[in-house]
Order: structure tokens, then C-alpha cells, then sequence
């Protein structure tokens, strides 16, 4: 284990009644954690789990699982849609600057080419393309994904970016600790642990 | 499903590492205090920044005289040093972009040190066109502002206007995408990192990255995505990088096969450098586990094609100079080989065409330190390949009045070296400070391309059917593009 001294690594499931007072603590949200060692383990234990209707919060990993949107039911993202547009705008920006200063706003003859010499603006609209669609692109994802530096960052486990495979399933009133312990042991979770994190 | 290992392939991480190992091996270089010998190479590397400093001291304060440029010679080292680190720079996207497209998985292991390279080498570069120009405090002229003498504009016609575009682009892409695929690294350090500031610092840097599926999938397609506009976007380059050549009117450099010749010339020499930067890496960090024989040998069969294809181009410039039957062209041929310069010709043949032919050789591929010196052989010949294009066809222009010879002054030597040292202070200060193997990419293809044995059959159901084929995924939906075995 690479840090013994982690709270959630060392504090195994207590009681079953922590689940039932959610109102008690707004600020809070409590959360049972599946440690799993393999992606193959954790991809079949978030299907079975799911199958009992119980809802996965978030799956967290060291790396990208493949396969694992269609099992939690992730909708494929529409960064690619944002990102022609942004291509577009590039474009858009690039063909309008070059074609407003040297052919309407200071048209000039420069080797004897013509004001509006398309094949010559091709590789700068190129380049502004790629770059608004690039940064417009990083940009959003960055945004919507809510990532941003940030001193303290809170996480389900620490070793979720190591080599642990973690499993979270938000407490609710009807949440029974003791079967989802079971369920998640049953289906190769090394470990079950409790989690309590404020929100934001 | 859990070994997934091919037993064909040769296992591209060896040592029976675990995913806990990888992270290990790769972020004690980050959370163990310097060693004596970074500080070294950090000292000498800094002593040549100094070098840079009072190079660049000079010819900012005596102006471009200091150099050895002339009436006839107006591009010199300068311009054959931006045109070699930029092409230096093309083989971190490759290995990031176009290998991640074609999906070589050994890329993961070179592609963050890479990357680093390519930033490093085209901060070098940039500053030659700016330094070059006498008076940097103008640089912003090369930008679309309005200017107080009148709306006059950049020209948008020209190659070097498109050179600012592009190297600018080049640069802060290629920063994002570095920066992107360090993010989940960032977070592994900081969920490992014992003291305050390391914490904090790491904190900061990793972007509250958590590693949740829904950020994974997005972050997925947005790497893909990257990686598709940042392959024409190399290719656009070194393309715009030649055409400050070919859209001239100078023999030797008015031609056609300028841009796919530049292009294969950067790869060639950039995996020259990543060959130099990666051996030393290795052997130093001790991560022969990581970057195996079978790195080196796949960098070294790029070299070859990648050599093959100058070599080539080399020829045809000799056929088609011939061939078009314009005196000033064969004479500027003729002379490149056995003028006043045929030194420099001759190098340039033996590293860049010859030196890599040995590589047909597989104990050679095989072999570090060969590979090491003939990556330094390529780097050498690299230089000297854009010296030639530049110097040779300058020197003996149309009117043979005006031929003379160049050679440079102590202060463009300066410089150069000089940029070797910013370059290596930076890759240094890299190397310490952030993972040099990108952690995440290595532990996803570790069941796949690990040695046989390391991981143990499936535990809980290992003869249950696949449930995730009883499942069925929604036709179309999900992200799947790198999955295949």
C-alpha cells in the first residue's frame, strides 16, 4: 500500500446508520468507496452493481479506461462539435483580416500579385485555424470539465491517480451499507471504504 | 481479458513492473532532492546561458556587425541555427501527434520528453529571426497592428510574415498539448507528495485534475483531436519554414522539393535529438525498463527512412539542377560540392546519407552507444545540411563581383552554443521538476505490452462470459478508437 497513513485507505465501513442522516449535513456528502486492483475487475463489478439499480456516482482511474462510457452510460462529449467551430471561427478570422487590410482598408501592390491573392493568405489562415480550434478547444474542455488550478484539491482516494481503480456510490436515505459492502466484496473490490467530502 | 499480452510482440515495458511501479520509478526523479550530478549539468548548461548573455549583449549593443554577415552573406549562422532547431523540434509532435494517430504504442514513453524537446528547441529558434533582425525592440512589426505611420499593414504575401504565424502557432500548440498530457501526471505527484510546498505547488499545476471517467472520456477526444491538427500543423512548419527559401530567387534554394525535403530533414534530425536526450535519460534516471531496445530500435528505423528520403532529395536537387539547364543553378551545384565549402558538403553527405544507411545493420540499431554517437553524427550533418543551403547558394550569387566568403565571428558562435545551453538548462530543470515518462500512457498499455506473467488472471469470475458484451453498448456511442489488441 503506498500510503498507510491515508484516512480513507485505513478506515474500513463502521456502522450502516451513517447513510440515513444526509439532511443532518448539507454541506457534506458521504460516499462509499470500491478500491479495485484491475480495470477488468472494476468494469464487470460496475455493471453488476448497476444492475441492482444502484447508481454509480463516479468511477475514478489512473488512467482511461476504453469501454467503460458505454457501461456508465457517458455521453459522448460535444468538444468535437465546439471545436470545428472554433476552427471555424479561426478561419473566419484569418480570411477576414488578411482580406480587410490588404485589399480593402490599404491595398498595396506587392510583386505584381493582385490585392486579393487567395493562394498567399492559405498558409496563415491555416495556422490561426489550428490555433483557435487548439486553445478555443483546451479552453472549453478545461471549463466544463471544471478544471482550474486550485491549492487543495479533494479526492475520493489517493491512490485513484497511482493504481487503484476506484468505485464511488453517493450515501442516500435508502442506501444500505451492509449489501453494497457485500455487493462490491462479491464482485473483487480489494477494499470498501466510507468517504465523507464537502461540497463545493 | 487480463493478459492481454501478445506473444509475438516484444513486450515494450519490461522488468515485471506494476502500476505502482510505474508511478514509482517515474516520480522519485521529481520527489528526490537533486542529485550532484543534475547540479553539474545544470552549472555547465548555466555557463553557457552566460555565454548566450554575453553574446547577445553584444550584438545588441554593437548592432549585427559583430557578426560575419556581409553585402553578399546576409544570412549566416543565424538562419542556419533557427532552421535547425526548429526542424529539432518537428520530432516531438511527430512522436506525439502522428504516432498517437497511427496508433504506435511505443510512443508513450518518449512522447513527454519529447514534447519537452520540441518546446525548448523552438523557444532556440525563435530567438534567431528576432535577434537577427538588429533591432528586436521592433519585433512587434511583424504583427498585424496598425503602425503610426499610416494604416499600413504586414504582408501577408510573404513567406517570413507566414513564418511568425507559424513558428507562434507551432509553439504555443505544441505547449498546450505538453501541458495537457502532463495534467494527470501533476496529480499523481501531488496525491504522492510529502512536503507543503510540493503539495500546494503540484496542486496548482495538475488543474484539480481527479482522473473521473466523465474527465478521461473528454480528455480523450480532446488529445485525439489535438493530435489531428497538430500533424498538418508540423507538416505546415517546416513547409513554411522552406519557403523562406523556395519563393526566392536564389539558385539552390528556388525549387519545389523544398517542403516534403525540409520536412523529412526535421524529423530525421529531431529523432536525432530525442535519441541523444532519451540515452542519456535513461542511463541516468534508470529507466532502461521504460525506454527499451525496442524504443531505440523503432527511433532508429525512423531515422533511416527519414535519412533515405534526404539522401533522395539531395540527389534530385543535383538531377534537376542539371536538368533545368539554368547556368546558375549548376554552377551553385557544382559548386556546393567542390567550391570553397566542399568541407562542409562533405559532411553534411557522410552524416546525413551515409552514417545512417548503418542502420540496416539490427545489431547496430540494437547497439546504445553506436546509436548514441550516430544520433550525434545526424545532428552534426543536420547543421551542416541548412549551412550549406544557405551559405553556398549566397556566396557566389549572380554577379561573381560580388563573391566572398563567410565565416563567423566569435559572437555567432556564442550564441549558438549559447542556445544549446538554454536548451539543456531547461530539458534539465524539466527532467527534476516533472515526470519525463508520461506516467498514464505507460500504465495503459502496461497489461497489453508488458512482459508475459505480470498480471494474474482475472480474479473474481475468471470463468464467467464477458459480461460487457452482454450489455451491448448503444450502437456508435463511446469512445473506442484506441482499443483494439
Amino acid at each position: 500500500m503506498m500510503n498507510p497513513a491515508h484516512p480513507a485507505a485505513a478506515a474500513p465501513v463502521a456502522a450502516p446508520a451513517h447513510g440515513h442522516d444526509d439532511h443532518a449535513h448539507p454541506a457534506t456528502q458521504r460516499f462509499i468507496l470500491g478500491i479495485f486492483d484491475d480495470e477488468d475487475v472494476l468494469m464487470e463489478a460496475c455493471e453488476k452493481v448497476l444492475a441492482t439499480g444502484t447508481k454509480i456516482y463516479e468511477v475514478f482511474s489512473p488512467y482511461p479506461i476504453h469501454g467503460i462510457d458505454d457501461v456508465l452510460g457517458i455521453k459522448r462529449t460535444r468538444l468535437p462539435i465546439a471545436a470545428f467551430m472554433f476552427g471555424c471561427c479561426g478561419l473566419s478570422l484569418a480570411l477576414f483580416l488578411q482580406i480587410y487590410m490588404l485589399w480593402s482598408d490599404w491595398p498595396m501592390i506587392i510583386g505584381g500579385k493582385p490585392h486579393y491573392a487567395f493562394p498567399a493568405f492559405v498558409p496563415v489562415s491555416f495556422e490561426l485555424t489550428v490555433l483557435c480550434t487548439a486553445f478555443g478547444m483546451v479552453i472549453t474542455f478545461l471549463t466544463v470539465s471544471g478544471l482550474r488550478p486550485k491549492l487543495k484539491v479533494q479526492v475520493m482516494d489517493r491512490r485513484s491517480t497511482d493504481d487503484k481503480f476506484v468505485l464511488a456510490i453517493e450515501q442516500t436515505a435508502k442506501t444500505s451499507l451492509p449489501d453494497l459492502t457485500r455487493l462490491l466484496r462479491a464482485n473483487g473490490a480489494s477494499e470498501v471504504n466510507e468517504k465523507e467530502i464537502s461540497k463545493k | 481479458m487480463s493478459s492481454h499480452t501478445s506473444p509475438l510482440r516484444t513486450p515494450l515495458v519490461t522488468g515485471g513492473k506494476t502500476y505502482h511501479d510505474v508511478t514509482h520509478d517515474i516520480a522519485r526523479h521529481v520527489e528526490n532532492p537533486p542529485n550532484l550530478r543534475w547540479l553539474a549539468a545544470l552549472t555547465v548548461s548555466l555557463l553557457f546561458v552566460g555565454i548566450f548573455m554575453y553574446s547577445l549583449y553584444r550584438t545588441l549593443w554593437f548592432g549585427i556587425g559583430e557578426w560575419g554577415l556581409n553585402k553578399t552573406v546576409d544570412w549566416g549562422w543565424d538562419i542556419t541555427n533557427f532552421v535547425w532547431w526548429v526542424g529539432i523540434g518537428h520530432a516531438g509532435t511527430l512522436i506525439s501527434a502522428v504516432l498517437l494517430l497511427f496508433r504506435q504504442k511505443w510512443r508513450s514513453s518518449i512522447n513527454r520528453a519529447a514534447e519537452a524537446m520540441t518546446i525548448f528547441a523552438v523557444i532556440c529558434a525563435a530567438m534567431f529571426p528576432v535577434i537577427h533582425m538588429g533591432r528586436p525592440w521592433l519585433a512587434y512589426w511583424f504583427l498585424p497592428f496598425q503602425n503610426t505611420f499610416g494604416s499600413l499593414w504586414v504582408n501577408f504575401n510573404s513567406p517570413l510574415l507566414w513564418d511568425v504565424f507559424a513558428i507562434s502557432t507551432y509553439f504555443s500548440v505544441s505547449l498546450v498539448f505538453w501541458y495537457l498530457g502532463l495534467i494527470p501526471d501533476f496529480a499523481t505527484i501531488r496525491d504522492r507528495a510529502k512536503g507543503p510546498i510540493a503539495k500546494r505547488a503540484y496542486a496548482l499545476l495538475s488543474f484539480n485534475w481527479t482522473g473521473s471517467a466523465k474527465h478521461w472520456s473528454r480528455y480523450e477526444y480532446v488529445s485525439l483531436i489535438l493530435a489531428g491538427i497538430s500533424t498538418p500543423l508540423v507538416l505546415s512548419v517546416h513547409t513554411i519554414v522552406s519557403m523562406d527559401f523556395a519563393t526566392s530567387v536564389i539558385p539552390g534554394w528556388h525549387t519545389t522539393i523544398f517542403p516534403p525535403y525540409f520536412v523529412a530533414g526535421a524529423i530525421f534530425s529531431g529523432f536525432a535529438m530525442v535519441l541523444t536526450l532519451m540515452i542519456i535519460t535513461r542511463e541516468t534516471f534508470k529507466l532502461k525498463d521504460y525506454i527499451t531496445l525496442e524504443h531505440i530500435e523503432s527511433m532508429n528505423i525512423i531515422i533511416t527512412v527519414t535519412g533515405s528520403i534526404v539522401g533522395v532529395a539531395y540527389i534530385t536537387e543535383f538531377f534537376i539542377a542539371w536538368y533545368s539547364q539554368v547556368p546558375a543553378e549548376q554552377y551553385c551545384f557544382i559548386n556546393r560540392a567542390t567550391g570553397p565549402y566542399w568541407w562542409a558538403y562533405a559532411s553534411m553527405m557522410t552524416c546525413n546519407v551515409v552514417s545512417p544507411q548503418l542502420f540496416w545493420f539490427r545489431s547496430l540499431r540494437r547497439n546504445v552507444v553506436f546509436t548514441f554517437i550516430l544520433s550525434i553524427f545526424v545532428n552534426i550533418g543536420m547543421w551542416f545540411e541548412r549551412f550549406v543551403i544557405i551559405v553556398t547558394s549566397l556566396h557566389r550569387d549572380y554577379i561573381p563581383s560580388s563573391w566572398v566568403m563567410y565565416s563567423p565571428t566569435w559572437v555567432e558562435v556564442g550564441i549558438f552554443t549559447g542556445t544549446m545551453g538554454i536548451f539543456m538548462t531547461a530539458f534539465l530543470l524539466f527532467a527534476k521538476f516533472f515526470p519525463v515518462i508520461n506516467m498514464f500512457e505507460v500504465k495503459a498499455i502496461l497489461k497489453s505490452s508488458s512482459e508475459p506473467g505480470v498480471f494474474p488472471k482475472r480474479k473474481p469470475s475468471d470463468t464467467a462470459a464477458p459480461v460487457r458484451q452482454a450489455v451491448s453498448p448503444p450502437a456508435g456511442a463511446g469512445v473506442n478508437y484506441d482499443k483494439e489488441q
